[in-house]
């Protein structure tokens, strides 16, 4: 609608603005659009802070009490109880065998310490949004979480991105044996249903860490990016331009990554927005079923897995702060990609 | 026809071999040595020695190759490592659970979709679109992980509406009893993606030329809607349908887990966590050769729906 109005008013101008500007210009229009990049970009500054080390990165540290209810619920009243039980617990109890224990003062020393290391009074009876089962702050595990859980959504969508799109480009363009080749990868890929891949590959590595989890997510994610690519590589490499640039003499790869690849990266910029909510999402089962990150990460999946034994015991809060988290981030994104593929490309409606 | 179907089938082979060589390249080369993982703690030489006897792992690659092809071929992947019950028996056990959640599930959630899909685009631009379609949005946002938790824990574990988990002998009682709150998860998540795309797939039909004839010549708007556009979209949502179901089978597995339902999800997971690795290979061949025959049912019945469609 508004593109009939645009065109011809930028066309008239000199020098006209090119498909980034236009494109910007028109996602500055879309209220929704610049809301959910603004949300979006403040995960992003909120995933560098964490990464950083700026923000919550005492996650670790045991700050409060075991279960910790957040701060606007006021602390438990089941707490001091189980204080009391506790220093009862800790006495001495020489007396009841009438024979004086010659281990008495050294382990009296010693349960001092231990009292000391974990003395009630320095940690907190509630904490900002509650404690997990150790007494650790569940805002910053959820900060740290979404460290985790962005880092790898984002560095798997590029690894997939760069795979479907280099596989795409080689498909497109060369055609014949190379096409064949490589459409024969992608059905071996796309017959076996994804997250069972996913499971396969993780059951094999049997490793936990970040990196593993990139690289699963990566190196299967890239058959649907590498479909659009191909398609529209194929389009264009009959185009006069490139045969322009054929006529001057550029290699193929130029011609592939200099002269085609700027009018097919707006596909390629929507599909690495839209993997990266996938993988987001696809992170989290992983973690949450054990397969994901390793044990000294948190992520969201992670607190996820905790947050189901700690629901029985009515400790609701890292279930909500978890998926308050993601569901922020995830709908943010995927309003975001919507607004890009929108203003990127204005005649699909 | 025939000659397609012919054609298509021979075209599975090439695929088959792929996936069979990727599982192979996967598991045998990638996964390390499996006598390690099965000797336990306290290997000694000749117990691993034994084993890799017994798993054909001290032959070369090609010979190890050519079993796993004689396997995938007959369908034979030998047995468990981790209960040794034969691998084959496993599936034909766990199919019928797996089966009974998922064929109501689909069911339910497509005629849901459709329902609530044609009042959107029905109603498209209004309020209670956009409010439907921000509601699909956050709904997605969740992951399908709290859906189940909270699931659980209210409608099993608080109010006592249905088992928390488990599963009975009976058909009746496993579907009525048992599956019932897996079908509703199942169903509640998978809403929010049909009913968008759904809506995507009316939208484009509402706006054609023969919708403008039938609304000229005084057909009423629920005729128009229910007959003439539900037709022209049926095509693509029978085809999406069909793609969906074989990651359905495997990938129902956390519902399954959850609930304690032994179907075929519940029991990749517990291969994965125990490297039971004939499981995980047989039920990634099995799959892979269900997704290749639905896909060529699904171009086969897009003919049948739609007879402008050339097969070639």
């Amino acid at each position: 609608m508004s593109r009939g109005a645009i065109l011809p008013a930028s066309a008239i101008r000199a020098e006209s603005p090119g498909l980034w500007m236009l494109a910007w210009r028109r996602l500055c229009r879309d209220r929704v659009g610049l809301t959910s990049l603004a949300a979006v970009a403040l995960y992003c500054a909120l995933m560098l802070a964490s990464g950083a080390g700026l923000l919550a990165g005492d996650w670790s540290k045991e700050a409060g009490v075991s279960y910790a209810p957040p701060a606007f619920m006021g602390p438990d009243a089941a707490f001091p109880a189980v204080e009391v039980a506790h220093d009862a617990a800790a006495q001495p109890f020489t007396e009841e065998t009438g024979i004086a224990d010659p281990l008495a003062e050294v382990l009296t020393g010693i349960r001092k310490e231990l009292a000391g290391a974990s003395e009630p009074d320095s940690r907190a009876t509630t904490l900002a949004f509650g404690g997990d089962k150790w007494g650790r702050d569940v805002l910053k595990k959820a900060v740290k979480g979404t460290e985790t859980s962005m880092l790898v959504g984002i560095v798997a969508a590029l690894l997939a991105v760069v795979l479907g799109t280099v596989f795409g480009a080689q498909a497109g363009y060369y055609g014949g044996r190379v096409d064949d080749f490589f459409n024969w990868l992608y059905s071996v890929f796309t017959s076996i249903p994804y997250l069972l891949l996913v499971l396969a590959i993780a059951a094999v590595l049997n490793q936990k860490g970040t990196l593993t989890v990139i690289l699963i997510l990566g190196l299967t994610g890239w058959t649907g990016i590498f479909r659009l690519v191909r398609a529209e590589y194929m389009k264009h490499k009959v185009r006069e331009y490139v045969l322009a640039a054929d006529a001057i003499g550029a290699s193929g790869a130029r011609r592939m990554f200099v002269h085609i690849f700027p009018n097919v990266s707006h596909v390629v910029l929507v599909q690495l927005s839209l993997h990266v909510v996938l993988f987001i999402k696809s992170e989290v089962i992983l973690s949450f079923l054990g397969f994901g990150v390793g044990v000294d990460t948190v992520s969201w999946g992670s607190m996820l897995n905790e947050a189901q034994t700690e629901l029985i015991l009515g400790k609701w809060w890292q279930l909500v702060a978890a998926t308050a988290a993601m569901a922020v981030l995830v709908t943010a994104f995927s309003l975001f990609t919507d607004a890009l593929r929108d203003a990127l490309d204005p005649q699909l409606k | 026809m025939l000659a397609y179907v012919v054609r298509r089938i021979g075209q599975f082979v090439p695929t088959l071999l792929g996936v069979v060589l990727l599982v192979f390249v996967l598991f045998n080369w990638i996964g390390g040595d499996p006598a390690y993982l099965l000797a336990g703690k306290m290997p000694n030489p000749e117990q691993i020695e034994n084993i890799r006897r017994q798993l054909g792992v001290d032959q070369p690659y090609y010979v190890q190759l050519w079993i796993f092809i004689q396997q995938a071929a007959t369908g034979d992947f030998g047995v468990s490592w981790a209960t040794n019950e034969k691998v084959s028996e496993i599936f034909a056990t766990r199919l019928g659970p797996s089966l009974t959640v998922l064929v109501p599930m689909l069911i339910i959630s497509t005629l849901l979709a459709l329902a609530a899909a044609m009042l959107v685009a029905y109603l498209r631009g209004s309020l209670t679109d956009r409010a439907i379609m921000i509601g699909c949005t956050v709904g997605q946002a969740i992951s399908i992980l709290v859906y189940i938790i909270v699931f659980q824990y209210i409608f099993a574990y608080q109010l006592g509406w249905f088992p928390v988990q488990g599963w009975g002998y009976g058909f009746a009682e496993n579907l009525l009893s048992y599956s019932a709150l897996p079908i509703i998860v199942g169903v509640i998540v998978s809403l929010a993606p049909d009913i968008r795309l759904y809506r995507s797939f009316f939208l484009d039909e509402i706006n054609q030329e023969y919708v403008r004839t039938a609304r000229a010549k005084g057909l009423t708007e629920a005729r128009v809607l229910w007959v003439h556009v539900l037709r022209n979209a049926a095509i693509p949502i029978v085809t999406n349908v069909m793609f969906q179901l074989p990651g359905l089978l495997a990938g129902a597995f956390l519902i399954e887990r959850f609930f304690s339902i032994p179907g075929i999800g519940r029991e990749v997971i517990l291969a994965v966590e125990r490297s039971d690795f004939p499981v995980i290979k047989a039920v990634t061949i099995y799959v892979a050769v269900a997704t290749l025959i639905l896909n060529l049912l699904a171009d086969l019945l897009y003919k049948a729906v739609d007879p402008r469609v050339q097969l070639k």
